[in-house]
């Protein structure tokens, strides 16, 4: 593993385990409000200041991070195990199964990413609690964002079909679900495991779009969307730099993801 | 022949453009809270108007039916009329499209620009240093959200195409410099390096017919990147284009608005692609 490699997995260890011990290292709650010291600069009390409402900045990092970070996986791996039902089936199987399952992953390719989710985003039901927001917003991007996953997954489930070992499994009398689960899927395992990895980041930066869009998590949870979202504010980049906070930890941990981010000669072997 | 192939080609686009707008349509229909409407929630309406509201709700119900007349009209040019905008679509399309056109044109050129210049220098300096600060330029890029780089277009005040620019601009560096690399690296382009052919020389005989086919490709599919780019920078820069709409659209929950718009942008994108597709194919068809 090289220098660099080993320095973003720090970085996103480090990342990752900070917020989960928010509890302690947060002087209060995300939604907690100092009412006297709304909007203040970083001082003693708050280290990156409050927002417009007095809320401590510092606090809603934390707590924004563990949220990003916790979700984005998940509406990973649910993506990922999409294109491994659709793209991987519609390979293994192949003729019309193939080619109607890359229609419709056509179909969504067709439209742009963002358009499609401010689409699907701005249809959920309006007064919904903040907690189930946020499991909207990253169900919509686990749902919505198999499409190119499944495309890599079906043209290899689609060149192991006619492997050889997958002939011989055939000749020997293993057909249908099993051999899909004994002998194809375990070969798919380095491309979901990449293309797993591949979309943590892309979902990250979808959730931030969506935030600063004012379609992603609904107040008072804080996530890197919503933070980002007081940007909009500024009226000169030297103004209040302390707000670049989280943009600043957004690009350092899409970074190291795309440093730790399996080779192409990696996900070959 | 070329003519049915084409005719044949142009129904097709047609086709996955409108089955695309069913697809949106129903995604949309689908989605729970769409029968909910902030309007419905305004204490200024009267009984009356809430109650009519409701019922244009109801009519969208079936969603086939909804887009069949859909269809039936807009066949007669009647795209039909925005629920948050009260105003007929093919007017806020017609004024609208063409700011966007503008906007994407410019953001691409921009980005094109960029692009060969930085991978073709990368490609004749052929110096570590100069590739590693193109990589981390362009990596940077890519791991800033494009809603922020449309804030920041607000913060300096540069023109939105710029913040289109700068969002293609890192995703296309990496396959145009990947592709120039692979085709320098070509026995008969070494070759010709090593016998002293100007780089110029080299570049128009002998590298752009090799990567000039998937540069087109490329070329297609940023379009598609600067229309999704679009979005954010239009709805943050506060201009008014396809992209705004479509975001006040979907926060309207303007279902014949979002449709039209889906089908346009679904068009404007099969196109590029399949424009960029037809001269590759008749491009190498000339090489061959």
């Amino acid at each position: 593993m090289s220098f660099w490699r080993k320095a973003a997995c720090a970085v996103l260890l480090l990342v990752v385990l900070v917020p989960l011990a928010a509890n302690w290292l947060a002087p209060a709650g995300y939604a907690k409000q100092y009412r006297e010291a709304a909007g203040a600069p970083p001082s003693h009390e708050h280290w990156l200041g409050t927002d417009d409402i007095g809320r401590d900045r510092f606090a809603r990092v934390l707590y924004g991070t563990r949220i990003s970070l916790l979700l984005a996986p998940a509406a990973a791996l649910l993506s990922t195990l999409m294109a491994a039902l659709v793209g991987g089936l519609a390979g293994y199987l192949g003729g019309t199964w193939a080619r109607s399952a890359m229609a419709i992953t056509d179909l969504f390719l067709s439209l742009p990413w963002l358009f499609l989710l401010i689409t699907v985003r701005a249809m959920m039901p309006l007064n919904v609690s903040p907690l189930v927001s946020v499991m909207t917003t990253f169900l919509i991007l686990g749902m919505l964002g198999w499409t190119s996953s499944a495309r890599v997954l079906c043209a290899t489930a689609g060149s192991l079909r006619n492997s050889d070992f997958v002939r011989q499994a055939r000749a020997a009398g293993i057909s249908g679900a099993r051999l899909f689960w004994i002998q194809v899927l375990p070969n798919l395992k380095p491309v979901l495991y990449a293309q797993f990895w591949i979309s943590i980041p892309a979902f990250i930066l979808s959730e931030a779009n969506l935030g600063i869009l004012g379609l992603g998590v609904a107040e008072p949870l804080p996530s890197w969307g919503s933070l980002l979202k007081e940007l909009e504010g500024l009226v000169s980049v030297g103004d209040e730099p302390w707000k670049f906070v989280p943009l600043i930890l957004l690009v350092m941990v899409v970074t190291a993801f795309q440093m730790v981010l399996p080779r192409g000669d990696e996900v070959a072997a | 022949m070329l003519a049915r192939r084409m005719a044949r080609h142009g129904l097709t686009l047609i086709a996955i453009a409108l089955l695309g707008g069913f697809l949106c349509a129903t995604l949309v229909r689908l989605a729970p809270g769409f029968d909910s409407d902030e309007a419905q929630l305004d204490s200024h309406l009267s009984s009356a108007s809430i109650q009519a509201l409701r019922q244009s709700r109801i009519e969208q119900r079936n969603i086939f039916r909804f887009y069949l007349d859909s269809v039936g009209r807009a066949v007669h040019g009647d795209l039909g009329t925005s629920v948050s905008l009260q105003q007929p679509v093919s007017k806020l399309l017609g004024e609208r499209v063409p700011l966007t056109l503008r906007l994407v044109a410019m953001g691409l050129v921009m980005s094109w620009v960029a692009v060969t210049l930085l991978s073709l220098s990368a490609a004749w300096l052929r110096t570590f240093a100069y590739d590693a600060l193109a990589t981390l330029m362009t990596g940077l890029l890519l791991c800033i959200p494009a809603s922020v780089l449309a804030l920041l277009s607000v913060l300096w005040n540069v023109p939105g195409a710029l913040a289109i620019g700068l969002i293609i601009f890192p995703r296309d560096y990496r396959y145009v410099r990947n592709l120039l690399a692979k085709a320098y690296s070509l026995p008969h382009i070494v070759t010709a390096r090593a016998k002293g052919l100007s780089e110029l020389r080299i570049l128009f005989w002998h590298v752009i017919p090799v990567a000039g086919p998937q540069l087109l490709a490329l070329a297609g599919v940023s379009v598609s990147l600067a229309v999704g780019a679009a979005i954010p920078v239009e709805a943050l820069c506060g201009l008014a284009g396809i992209g705004q709409l479509a975001w006040q659209a979907a926060l309207g929950r303007d279902l014949p608005l979002l449709m039209n718009i889906t089908v346009l942008v679904t068009l404007v994108t099969l196109l590029a692609n399949s424009g960029a597709d037809v001269i590759a194919h008749m491009w190498r068809g000339q090489q061959a």
